[in-house]
């Protein structure tokens, strides 16, 4: 699966070919970023990611179209168009796909209005809601994506090469995760680490 | 011949009329499970216990200990299909864990751990089902619903009330409350009845104690299911058939 002579210094390598680093990307769709910063919270463990990996698209970088990757993390459920368009994307770039906490993996939190009918709420949310002025109105500006009729788990919409669940999945499951698969191993989560809230 | 029987290839000795997920259970093995609690009658209906004996398959609840029987239990086989099955029940319900108070006490939550459940796999069915916050102390949460009928047998069992019922069929089927209006406040169901603690999932909830024991410090955060989850059913279960050995003389 991932290429096993980038994982750390051989030592039969050749010091004139420097092992390519693994090219990473990452998004938040229709989740609240806890996964990033929960991605963030292997701290120092970082630095030895780094000597694997590069990161390509993703909120670390800025950079806001992804290449051609090796791995792809998506964070967040798919609840509107634009969020489409990206896993799509994802889809087409990254070798890897790899569904990161319960929105990805079920709709998660933004879900629990899939009983819900959409335009009752953008009602409620925008123009009837306690609080709101009157004439408050509906946001429709065109560079909005559409939102979709219900938040869907990212496996409905494109292929998905592994799962992470978790709300978010604790660093040190996002890292046990990472290197195993790094290391060419099927990613494989103990009691302790496997958790759904 | 001694009353035992093979269970993954370790002896589990029996008294007749034990069924296979007794027997075990008072050995401490652990037989995924759902539906089956010690205190009931076997339901059966939840088909997690499903073992092979003999190289059939059978639900180890409703099937009665025999010397000399051969079965399988945690094999790959059958915990694949136990984690198709879990995929199938988070699916059919709103099983959203970060939002329920049962989380880390949830015994479909623990199974789906143990059997390594890392996405529910199948499209989700996201049904409407409205809670019932009607009763002073107790809160129905029907979107964790997983119909295993534990409530149904203690309110009747137990209690003397049938405040519970499954209703409707198939993808249909529900549970609801034997009352006119359907509400749980219109019912004698108190907090101190057994059906009120004997919900595997986060459907029926006492109110006001939200959180008493942090996140972190549940008990599935502190030991996995096959450990834990069954540790009181087994010393029940030892101290009932104790109990029958006991009335046999």
């Amino acid at each position: 699966m991932m290429d096993q002579q980038n994982l750390k210094d051989s030592p039969h390598a050749s010091p004139a070919a420097p092992p390519r680093k693994l090219k990473v990307a990452t998004v938040s769709l229709a989740g609240c970023f806890g996964c990033h910063m929960s991605f963030l919270d292997i701290d120092e463990r970082l630095l030895p990611l780094l000597e694997l990996v590069e990161f390509d698209r993703s909120p670390l970088t800025d950079i806001k179209h992804c290449g051609p990757c090796d791995i792809g993390l998506i964070e967040g459920g798919v609840c509107n168009a634009e969020n489409v368009h990206v896993l799509r994307e994802f889809r087409a770039n990254c070798k890897v796909l790899i569904a990161l906490g319960a929105c990805a993996v079920n709709g998660g939190l933004p879900a629990q209005r899939n009983h819900l009918e959409l335009a009752d709420i953008l009602q409620q949310v925008y123009r009837t809601g306690h609080g709101l002025a009157e004439g408050s109105a509906i946001p429709d500006d065109p560079e909005l994506p559409l939102p979709l009729n219900q938040v869907h788990p990212v496996h409905e919409v494109v292929k998905i090469d592994y799962f992470l669940p978790g709300c978010p999945p604790s660093g040190d499951a996002i890292w046990a995760f990472l290197t195993q698969l790094i290391e060419g191993k099927e990613p494989a989560l103990g009691h302790g680490l496997l958790h759904y809230d | 011949m001694n009353d035992s029987f093979l269970l993954d290839g370790e002896d589990i000795p029996f008294t007749p009329g034990q069924t296979v997920m007794q027997a075990a259970t008072a050995a401490g093995k652990y037989i995924p499970h759902l539906c089956w609690h010690p205190d009931f009658a076997a339901h059966g209906s939840c088909k997690l216990c499903t073992v092979k004996i003999g190289g059939r398959f059978a639900t180890a609840c409703t099937v009665r200990a025999s010397a000399g029987q051969e079965v399988e239990n945690r094999t790959e086989e059958l915990d694949a299909k136990r984690r198709t099955l879990l995929q199938l029940l988070f699916v059919e319900g709103n099983h959203f864990c970060p939002s329920c108070e049962k989380s880390g006490d949830c015994a479909l939550q623990a199974t789906a751990y143990e059997m390594g459940m890392l996405t529910p796999h199948f499209d989700h069915f996201y049904p409407d089902r409205p809670v019932d916050a009607s009763h002073p102390d107790v809160l129905l949460e029907f979107n964790r619903c997983i119909m295993c009928e534990l409530c149904v047998r203690a309110s009747r069992d137990v209690d003397g009330k049938n405040v519970f019922a499954l209703a409707g069929r198939g993808t249909k089927s529900h549970l609801i409350v034997n009352s006119e209006s359907g509400q749980l406040a219109d019912t004698d169901f108190a907090a101190t009845d057994r059906a009120a603690e004997v919900c595997p999932v986060g459907v029926i909830l006492k109110k006001r104690v939200g959180f008493a024991v942090p996140i972190g410090r549940r008990t599935y955060d502190l030991k996995p299911i096959s450990a834990a989850g069954t540790e009181g059913e087994r010393e029940d279960a030892a101290d009932k058939t104790a109990l029958r050995e006991k009335e046999a003389g």
